[in-house]
């Protein structure tokens, strides 16, 4: 069997699902028996077969898979509880098995999947879908590209409507239905005082929590994740900010952002000039916004 | 002959992977330590906390990068992406040389983030050897391939472990990065005499040497970084240095990952045979 042909029969098997029970599947991905698919390219051993050798890289890379779905999704988790979960990151992984060298981007199209496979969420939908949203931009704020920041006086001197304004690209604008950045921070303060309490407990105060969010009705929270020295922070900003934001993040002129949050805004206007001021003020102290690319000089 | 042209001509000791549970200590209490080896791949990213740690790191000490999935033996090309990404950590950390495994671990752009074991074949080795070659001209850098614990054999391998190693490192003039708890875990694996193995690598690859500890089951055994070292690794490590001389070590240690005092001290036990060797060469 050539290299290629090898290399694909194996991976076949090894990211074939396990049983409910975690082992191989008896059954193979061409529709024969795992134990005929296997002894035809794996040697047995005086203690294993074929199908035992084989399901040793089975269910490690499943458990690996998993391992890193949990750790970048412990919010989802807690939502959908452990066995749904695993069951929702199978699925998942079936349809989008990793195509990164980095487990990193496990988790990148997690959330467009879970909007168009409603059943795993049923009534959360919504309140998974923000949860979703919120662990990822928190690992894309963590090790996101940090640009040269504009200072307060760069803003100043960059007066005029026409300025196109660039988000550090760690910045993530999140609207949201739920306030799942309280949750979130509430279930890491919960796994910190870990130490103090069991396991059962830890798990039966998260599930109350998760109950306590879902019974909230939705309402809109606009929250925008960042980082200051390296950690990551959530900041709730108000709708007419955050429309801002958005319109500037989708590269609109300066104007054209203020425009567009203050045609639906119902602040008197003497209030929205002060408040414009004052926002400017807190984004370039943040360093959210940085050096614009300079254009290549014509030559 | 540790020093050589696979691992860049330098003469490092005793290191110790660089792990998150231990960087308060280690830049608060700035402890000496001869070396850390990172895993690429945790620092091949755009910025953020990682990269500040790795750049604080090597203000005052001497990195090593190991990676682990550039996937030498995998039958596609090489990603473009990866390589990019590896080459410009090569120039952060001034790494003297850059090593990853002799596996294969994704094919038809998905990847399975295991190390998965070769067919010992000659295609096999022709095309990983051709990879290993790529890798290294685009990075710049000196490569070394790492032997890799296995728990499955294929009914197509045309030698052994150890022979094919020698394939590949030939054909590619490249350096061995030796695991000899990779040795002994591969060998309970498949039953065969791990010292035969370490005796056959050609000594003057070899550019540094993985220790580690491992889980035993019942019918196999894992490898798992998450023991201390067993004294029959010790005694694969004695004969590994005896053979290659004094050669830049690394002790492995990443689950149940104990206090950095505890790691370093592991790491350390390799001094007594280290310095064995040097008395032997001196002899």
């Amino acid at each position: 069997m050539k290299l290629l042909k090898l290399q694909r029969t194996m991976a076949r098997a090894v990211m074939q699902p396990l049983t409910a029970s975690e082992h191989m599947q008896r059954k193979a991905p061409d529709g024969r028996t795992m134990r005929s698919y296997a002894s035809r390219f794996i040697k047995p051993n005086d203690r294993l077969t074929s199908f035992e050798r084989l399901e040793i890289y089975n269910r490690q890379y499943w458990f690996r898979l998993f391992s890193a779905m949990s750790e970048d999704f412990p919010g989802v988790r807690s939502i959908l509880g452990d066995r749904r979960f695993d069951a929702m990151c199978k699925a998942y992984l079936m349809e989008h098995p990793s195509r990164s060298f980095t487990l990193r981007n496990l988790g990148s199209k997690l959330e467009g999947w879970l909007q168009k496979n409603t059943k795993w969420a049923g009534k959360q939908q919504k309140l998974v879908l923000d949860i979703a949203r919120l662990e990822w931009a928190d690992i894309e704020a963590f090790d996101g590209e940090e640009k040269a920041s504009l200072r307060t006086e760069d803003l100043a001197g960059a007066a005029g409507g026409n300025i196109r304004l660039q988000l550090q690209p760690y910045v993530r604008l999140l609207d949201l239905q739920y306030p799942v950045d309280d949750l979130l921070l509430a279930m890491r303060k919960d796994d910190e005082d870990r130490d103090f309490a069991s396991n059962a407990f830890e798990e039966h105060r998260k599930r109350k929590r998760v109950r306590a969010v879902a019974k909230l009705k939705p309402g809109a929270v606009f929250l925008v994740v960042h980082r200051i020295d390296n950690s990551v922070y959530f900041r709730r900003i108000g709708a007419e900010e955050f429309a801002v934001l958005s319109a500037l993040r989708r590269g609109k002129t300066l104007a054209k952002a203020l425009d567009a949050a203050f045609r639906k805004s119902k602040m008197p206007l003497s209030e929205l000039a002060a408040s414009v001021q004052q926002w400017f003020q807190n984004w370039a102290t943040l360093g959210w916004f940085c050096q614009p690319q300079k254009k290549p000089a014509n030559s | 002959m540790p020093a050589n042209k696979f691992n860049g001509f330098t003469d490092y000791g005793i290191g110790i992977g660089l792990r998150a549970p231990h960087y308060d200590h280690i830049l608060t209490r700035k402890p000496v330590v001869d070396w850390f080896e990172i895993i690429s791949e945790n620092f091949m990213i755009d910025g953020g906390r990682p990269l500040q740690i790795l750049d604080q790191i090597l203000e005052q000490y001497k990195v090593v990068q190991h990676g682990v999935s550039m996937y030498f033996g995998s039958a596609e090309k090489a990603n473009r992406e990866h390589l990019r990404r590896l080459k410009d950590l090569v120039k952060r950390t001034k790494t003297p040389w850059v090593s990853d495994h002799l596996c294969w671990g994704s094919v038809d752009g998905r990847y399975t983030h295991d190390l998965l074991p070769m067919p010992y074949t000659f295609e096999a080795a022709k095309i990983t050897a051709q990879k290993v070659r790529e890798v290294r001209d685009f990075l710049e850098v000196p490569v070394a391939v790492e032997n890799v614990s296995s728990y499955a054999e294929f009914h197509v391998s045309e030698m052994t472990e150890w022979e094919f190693l020698n394939e590949v490192v030939e054909r590619a003039d490249c350096g061995i990065l030796l695991d000899v708890n990779n040795i002994y875990v591969s060998s309970q694996n498949h039953s065969f005499d791990p010292m035969t193995y370490v005796n056959s690598v050609p000594a003057e690859r070899v550019a540094q040497i993985h220790i580690a500890g491992h889980s035993k089951y019942r019918k196999y055994i894992l490898d798992t970084h998450d023991h201390p070292v067993i004294d029959p690794v010790w005694k694969l490590y004695d004969r590994a240095i005896h053979r290659a001389g004094h050669t830049a070590t690394l002790l492995e240690w990443d689950d149940s990952i104990p206090s950095f005092n505890e790691v370093h001290d592991e790491a350390k036990k390799a001094n007594k045979f280290l310095a064995s060797s040097v008395l032997a060469t001196a002899v």
